[in-house]
């Protein structure tokens, strides 16, 4: 079946409008990077590390990008292994002396330091001795502990270390006698362990967390951003797009058959709309969300289920009804065409110019609605999307405490999908309804 | 001749109710009507708007329900019918509606306007290309590759006019009922366009009912008239007879409504009627025309129902004034 505008017809009017192009750019820029990142981050390595966060993340690191805004380089995240490594036999046991030379040529001090430690070595424990050479010669002993299995010395945390430093130990180590100005150049850390094992191997790296990472930076549970920036935009898309399509047809499809079969069926459904219409949807998802489950599914669920009766149907009923009465109806009728087809091939493609446009600018509305839902807490429990970004940024305070990224990088995603969807629904209406045009 | 729609006493009232429920009382669009058409004959239905006749044609298609009474085609009663046999039924009669701008959906083409009746009557794809063709010659919409891939907003009136009737004849049917096809089109188009259901219907040997308000074109394309008004069959004769002698007051008093193109007859005094059409919620008791009636009597016309009387060879008129 074919429109009175064919589809080239509609694509030819719609390129004349930059800002249709515009749209169109947009939603398939999301598109493109929803698949690719369905392609490149499989569902269960994403929820996994978003429930999780990875080790190796700084916690609060900016984007790459907030680098050009700032003079100075940030420090990026390094791990360095040791350069020499030293090993001296003695009765019963070895000892491992290694070196880790750390060039250190930032304008910043790192976000945290951490010597990552994996001996082979039998049953009973190592004693390790660390020790901290300053480019201006300075030593500093950062202690000794007993070591068994793998360990994470985290240096930065070290009470003992920050008291006598003054400063925490990302700090203190990599600054100038008076504790203030960072300087440059190299740094040695020094291990000295002892095995009661002659055969005992050290596996040695010291992790330098930067202050900046990835396009995205990072949140305050070491996962990065870009991971729910990217996998929000999928799950953003499939909600409203699932949504618009559901309400959308239901109500279609309701409204054509209380207008077809007219008396109390259509008495049953304008009051049913008006019942819905002045049913809350916010709060009763939120109701839902707390009492039940705040799963995604379940969500979208309720709003198509709300959005059965929406008020769609009264404007899609006052545009069928005039189209029941056409005498080309009447006409079908008489060469035998049953209710059905009546009502699916001969009313609803009159309202096709109007509806189409309509959906496609409904689309983003149940975006934001997803994202509200998230922002209130009534996020997917397992899911990164763009409202639980938001959220957590909320919940810690991210504007006040100057990671402005975490706030701009999800809202600007939802204001580009409103934008693109909007672009392109407002130019489908000039096109399916020309007397706006002139408006 | 044999006959092919036998419509026995049949009323047509639409329910009038407020608020889907409450029952105001009841339009009797059709009251009491009996004709019968002959397989093969072309007749006319006259009346002036609101007399009903749209609503009796309607009916004989299967459109709306009787509220009483039958209509039997080809000897089978319509509101008895299943729904298969009431789709066949529909194959066989065809219905060509007064506006064609809108009697075709805006949003098809040419091709699947016509496709879709056979679509539906479940004519196989390998033979519908040809029928649509076939169907377009007929009615001399050429050429017909041209116009296949037409919108109807892309034809003439007359050209559409013409593809309503090249698909209500697409599925072969023995009657075809045109209700007032030309009164919406430029003068200049209605002479072809009854002249060509006219070709059609004699070459197809189809029962034509015609549905018209314009009395001065009947004689050239129906062999009967009917006179309906208010709801009631008033009058029925074979044309000739009807227009040079009619009986019944109203039909006497619709002739002399017609526009004469006599100059001299621009300043004679006509005898029309007064008043109006009744309403068909509350018609008047008996005769519904003895309201405007010049020649109505007092404690007759007011109470009682004329019947049909013969008052010639297939002539029959509901007034009292033959009662003799």
């Amino acid at each position: 079946m074919s429109l009175g505008i064919g589809r080239r017809g509609t694509w030819a009017e719609l390129r004349r409008y930059p800002s249709a192009l515009a749209g169109v750019a947009l939603i398939l820029l999301l598109v493109a990077l929803a698949l690719h990142t369905l392609a490149t981050v499989p569902y269960g390595q994403a929820v996994a590390s978003w429930r999780s966060g990875e080790a190796h993340l700084p916690v609060n690191a900016r984007p790459v990008w907030s680098d050009w805004l700032s003079p100075g380089r940030a420090p990026r995240s390094e791990r360095l292994s040791a350069e020499t490594r030293e090993s001296e036999a003695f009765p019963g046991g070895r000892r491992l002396t290694q070196r880790i030379e750390l060039d250190y040529t930032y304008d910043d001090f790192p976000s945290e330091l951490a010597l990552f430690l994996r001996p082979q070595h039998s049953e009973r424990a190592a004693f390790l001795r660390l020790g901290w050479q300053t480019p201006d010669g300075r030593e500093i002993t950062l202690g000794s502990r007993r070591l068994v299995g793998e360990t994470r010395v985290a240096l930065s945390q070290d009470r003992a270390l920050e008291q006598r430093l003054g400063r925490p130990a990302h700090f203190g180590l990599l600054a100038g006698p008076d504790g203030e100005a960072l300087v440059p150049g190299r740094y040695t850390l020094t291990l000295e362990a002892v095995f009661f094992d002659p055969a005992a191997e050290l596996e040695s790296e010291l992790w330098l967390y930067g202050r900046v990472h990835g396009l995205a930076g990072t949140d305050h549970q070491r996962r990065d951003l870009s991971l729910a920036l990217r996998w929000g935009t999928p799950i953003a898309l499939a909600f409203g797009l699932v949504a618009a399509v559901g309400t959308t047809l239901s109500t279609l499809v309701i409204a054509a058959v209380g207008v077809w079969y007219r008396g109390w069926v259509d008495a049953l459904i304008q009051r049913l709309t008006e019942v819905n219409m002045i049913l809350p949807l916010l709060p009763i998802l939120v109701m839902v969300g707390t009492l039940y489950s705040t799963s995604i599914w379940l969500m979208l669920g309720v709003v198509v289920l709300l959005g059965i009766f929406s008020a769609g149907i009264k404007t899609y009923r006052a545009m069928l009804l005039p189209i029941r009465e056409a005498p080309y109806i009447e006409a079908a009728r008489a060469y035998g065409a049953s209710h059905l087809r009546i009502v699916m091939r001969y009313m609803l493609p009159r309202i096709l110019p109007v509806l189409i446009p309509t959906f496609v600018t409904l689309i983003p509305t149940f975006v934001f609605l997803e994202a509200s839902l998230a922002v209130l807490g009534l996020g997917d429990p397992v899911l990164p999307t763009w409202g639980k970004v938001l959220n957590d940024a909320q919940a810690q305070s991210a504007l006040y405490n100057g990671y402005y990224y975490w706030v701009l990088a999800p809202a600007a995603l939802l204001m580009l999908s409103g934008l693109g969807f909007a672009m392109l629904g407002f130019a489908l209406d000039r096109v399916f309804n020309p007397r706006l045009r002139n408006l | 001749m044999s006959a092919l729609v036998e419509v026995e006493d049949l009323s047509v009232h639409f329910e009038v109710r407020q608020w889907g429920f409450l029952r105001l009382g009841a339009v009797q669009a059709v009251d009491r009507v009996a004709l019968t058409l002959a397989e093969g004959e072309s007749v006319a239905i006259v009346g002036e708007s609101g007399c009903g006749k749209s609503t009796l044609a309607r009916t004989l298609l299967g459109l709306h329900r009787p509220t009483q009474g039958e209509v039997r085609f080809a000897g089978r009663e319509l509101s008895g019918l299943r729904r298969r046999e009431l789709k066949a039924y529909r194959a066989s009669a065809g219905y060509v509606q007064q506006d064609p701008f809108g009697a075709t959906a805006p949003f098809l083409d040419v091709r699947r306007i016509l496709a879709e009746p056979l679509i539906i009557q479940g004519v196989k794809r390998a033979e519908r290309e040809a029928r649509i063709r076939a169907a377009l010659e007929e009615v001399h919409l050429t050429p017909v590759e041209e116009l296949l891939g037409k919108f109807p907003h892309m034809l003439s009136g007359g050209q559409q006019q013409r593809l309503v009737i090249a698909r209500a004849l697409i599925l072969g049917p023995r009657l075809l009922i045109a209700d007032e096809p030309v009164s919406m089109l430029d003068a200049s188009v209605r002479v072809e366009i009854l002249e060509l259901l006219r070709r059609i219907q004699g070459q197809r040997r189809l029962t034509l009912a015609f549905i018209t308000h314009d009395l001065s074109t009947v004689r050239h394309y129906a062999e009967r008239i009917f006179v309906m008004y208010a709801g009631r069959l008033v009058e029925s004769a074979p044309v000739d007879e009807l227009l040079d002698a009619p009986r019944h007051p109203y039909t006497q008093a619709l002739l002399g409504a017609i526009a004469d193109p006599d100059a001299a007859n621009a300043h004679r005094q006509r005898e029309l009627p007064a008043g109006e059409p009744p309403s068909l919620l509350d018609p008047p008791r008996g005769c519904r025309f003895h309201p405007r009636c010049p020649h109505a009597m007092a404690g007759l016309c007011d109470r009682d129902d004329p019947p049909d009387f013969d008052v010639g060879a297939q002539h029959r008129s509901a007034c009292w004034l033959h009662r003799e």
